[in-house]
């Protein structure tokens, strides 16, 4: 399959590794994966700090991005993001509407029906699971809200997780409670954030796991920097990164 | 009658609710308050046993009902009917409250329901009330409207007692004193409750036993009730109060007068619509599959209860949410809490964060909605931000409110009420601006990410060298920051892939 990747303004910038990882699974996979580089950020940051007419110019430079992307051949667009890929799918349509576009609106639902966070398309879409990876260490997953609760990808992750030869993979106990990132929450409401933070790190670290890992890499961010903060050794690793890692390249 | 009330079509939107009277708002922005409450380790450890108990209790016995999600659905498409005809169904019910023998009043605001209420407590010539546990009553400051008339109120739900015996405000929806423990109940019954043991013990049962010595003398004097109301039925004029004690019971069948506040959004349209909600409410608040009392009353019965039966009908900047039509989802609400108790917000906080009488989740929505968004630092203008967006309260709510998707709304609604007060844009709009128009071209994109690359030289384990200015100074006051990598994504697909795949740019 021709898949078109959305990185992510996060990703692109901060965390390329979990792009490059993105690649290698699918392309290991057998498939074809493109990069429109006329690509920027979906807008979700404007949208949920409150910034809609921002965000609007953002859905629709995404949108006619990616609906090129569908033109040339692409059949999926693919986000190694739950919250990402829960924007479009969830308020790109809805942003387009309260601004009056009608037309963007639909073109977005376009795109949004083509767009999967990762586990979803290996696991709904391609209907894989075992995707030939290895990674010896002890593990514990963390359900971001929008990949469970926007998106709904259940338990896409954990049955990736499982295949992944050597892993010894711990649930998090209240795995599904929020680890208080929240976007700009977790800047303008700080002392709330840190508190939820507090909460899922002694979550993760009750687990004795070595890495944390997720299906964003914002929410990793978060955990990931309290944990470092706190010298706790435990690492936050991108799902597309443990689902790249084979024996010949950990 | 004919009213302008819940008729917002083709009208000049109702005037919201005036935040000087009752209790829809705090004195606090949220972030300052939860600072505090945060604090606060008896509150903490208060509301994370008792959250967490009734989470638990919740999802067992909604897990039981085959058909919960069809219920909810029912909830919900009730509910949008009912807003859609609100001012045929108010007129309904007003029309059949006063075939049955009790008056209808209309009030537009707070001042006005607390006038109305003291006018009649004052015309019985008690100077005393006994109250059911009413959210529309504390919404308007109606205990303290009528202390200032020399009446006094007492509360009679056992939470609510606790509350006010201790001078304090409820904390939560369904269970005002869940910030107290039992120990800080026993102190407070001791102190505060005439002729109380004072050797009194702190287990429950001795507690209850305490509170009820107090409150049966009440009953049995009492000549006047207050009460709120769950439902009012438009085309049978029935009122209802679902509870859990039978101290309401008392209020609603032993005084001579009963007098019910309800706000305007709690008409549903036939007696059948109680059927899906007396389903949804109790496993929604209490994780009880039936609340032990649901008393239902119209008008006056001659020999059988109060003989005097007035409904206040109660505006206070409902009128004004029903005329968005996103907005107005929010007037589903039935105040069963369950989305307080699923959120990890509220669960760490507490109520009295959010300054209003409606705190969590749909506080953090209602709150600011009957008041209005002035796009400055009014504490409820702070409330949309008071959540993480992740969903939980979504999830449980029984007339499936998008709670996340109204706090995104009135964030929008905030900003453009603050872009519109001001003459130069606020920093936070200057950098989203600014980021919106890097973002809007690949080229400025790519330049910026590159720009970020070189910030990898200002971050020193994790601590960035010079300290960053606010409101990021709040993120590595708590977490270490990301090292910005060598090299963006983009740029490593252009080096090792080259620019032919995707489109041209």
């Amino acid at each position: 399959m021709r898949i078109a990747l959305f990185v992510t303004c996060l990703g692109d910038v901060l965390f390329p590794d979990v792009g490059k990882a993105t690649v290698a699974v699918l392309e290991r996979l057998g498939h074809e994966v493109v990069f429109p580089q006329d690509q920027t950020c979906c807008g979700q940051m404007h949208t949920n700090t409150g910034y809609q007419r921002d965000a609007v110019g953002l859905v629709r430079h995404h949108v006619d991005v990616f609906e090129r992307a569908l033109a040339d051949g692409c059949e999926a667009i693919v986000a190694p993001s739950g919250s990402c890929a829960g924007s479009v799918r969830h308020q790109h349509a809805m942003l387009a509407r309260r601004a009056g576009d009608e037309e963007l609106a639909r073109r977005a639902e376009a795109v949004a029906a083509q767009t999967f966070e990762l586990s979803q398309l290996l696991v709904d879409v391609l209907d894989m699971t075992d995707v030939g990876a290895s990674y010896p260490h002890r593990v514990t997953y963390h359900p971001t809200c929008h990949s469970l609760r926007l998106l709904g990808v259940g338990e896409a992750p954990l049955r990736l997780l499982r295949e992944v030869r050597g892993i010894d993979l711990v649930e998090l106990p209240a795995a599904d409670t929020c680890c208080g990132f929240g976007g700009t929450f977790a800047v303008k409401n700080a002392d709330t954030s840190t508190a939820m933070l507090a909460d899922k790190m002694s979550a993760v670290l009750t687990t004795r796991a070595e890495v944390v890992t997720a299906g964003d890499a914002s929410c990793l961010m978060h955990i990931g920097g309290g944990l470092s903060r706190l010298k706790t050794g435990v690492r936050p690793v991108h799902l597309a990164e443990i689902l790249a890692s084979t024996s010949e390249s950990p | 009658m004919s009213t302008f009330l819940g008729m917002p079509r083709g009208r000049v939107p109702g005037p919201p609710a005036d935040p000087a009277v009752g209790q829809l708002t705090g004195d606090r922005e949220f972030p300052d308050a939860a600072r505090d409450a945060l604090a606060d380790t008896r509150l903490r450890r208060n509301l994370a046993h008792a959250t967490s108990t009734i989470r638990a209790k919740r999802a067992q016995v909604v897990a039981e009902v085959p058909d919960w999600e069809a219920l909810r659905e029912a909830g919900s498409a009730i509910k949008a009917a009912t807003m859609a005809q609100l001012p045929e169904l108010l007129e309904q019910l007003e029309a059949n409250v006063e075939a049955r023998g009790g008056q209808v009043h209309w009030a537009r605001d707070a001042a006005e329901a607390n006038a109305i209420v003291t006018r009649l407590v004052q015309a019985t010539g008690s100077d005393e009330v006994v109250k059911v546990k009413s959210m529309a009553t504390q919404e308007i400051g109606l205990n303290e409207a009528l202390e200032a008339a020399g009446i006094s109120a007492l509360e009679t739900d056992l939470a609510e007692l606790i509350v006010q015996l201790g001078h304090d405000r409820p904390s939560h929806i369904l269970v005002p004193a869940i910030h107290r423990g039992r120990s800080e109940i026993r102190e407070i019954f001791v102190r505060e409750m005439p002729g109380v043991d004072p050797h009194l013990r702190d287990d429950p049962a001795a507690l209850a036993a305490a509170a009820r010595a107090h409150l049966r003398a009440a009953f049995l004097r009492a000549r006047v009730a207050v009460s709120g109301a769950n439902f009012g039925v438009a085309e049978t004029g029935t009122l209802s109060v679902v509870e859990s004690e039978g101290n309401g019971r008392m209020c609603l069948t032993l005084p001579q007068t009963l007098i019910t506040v309800m706000g305007i959004e709690k008409v549903v349209p036939t007696w059948r619509d109680l059927e899906v909600f007396l389903q949804l409410l109790p496993r929604s608040s209490t994780g009880e599959r039936m609340n032990p009392y649901t008393s239902t009353w119209a008008g006056v019965t001659a020999g059988d209860g109060p003989q005097e039966f007035h409904l206040v009908l109660l505006d206070n900047g409902r009128t004004r949410v029903l005329a968005d039509e996103l907005g107005r989802t929010a007037l589903h609400c039935i105040r069963c809490s369950a989305c307080l108790n699923v959120c990890p917000v509220y669960e760490r906080t507490g109520g009295h964060a959010y300054g209003s009488v409606y705190p969590g989740p749909i506080g953090a929505v209602l709150s600011p909605q009957l008041t209005g968004l002035t796009g400055g630092h009014e504490p409820n203008d702070s409330l949309p931000y008071a959540s993480s967006l992740c969903g939980a309260c979504y999830d449980v709510c029984p007339v499936k409110i998008n709670i996340p998707d109204l706090l995104v709304q009135l964030r929008a609604e905030h900003t453009e009420a603050r872009a519109d007060r001001r003459r130069l844009p606020s920093p936070e709009a200057a950098a989203m601006k600014a980021a919106a128009w890097a973002m809007a071209d690949a080229q400025r994109f790519a330049r910026a990410g590159r720009a970020a690359t070189m910030a990898r030289h200002g971050i020193r384990r994790g601590r960035p060298i010079t300290p960053l200015p606010r409101p990021l100074n709040g993120w590595t006051a708590s977490r270490d920051a990301p090292t910005p990598p060598a090299e963006t994504f983009r740029d490593w697909w252009s080096r090792t892939r080259g620019d032919d795949s995707g489109d041209e740019s």
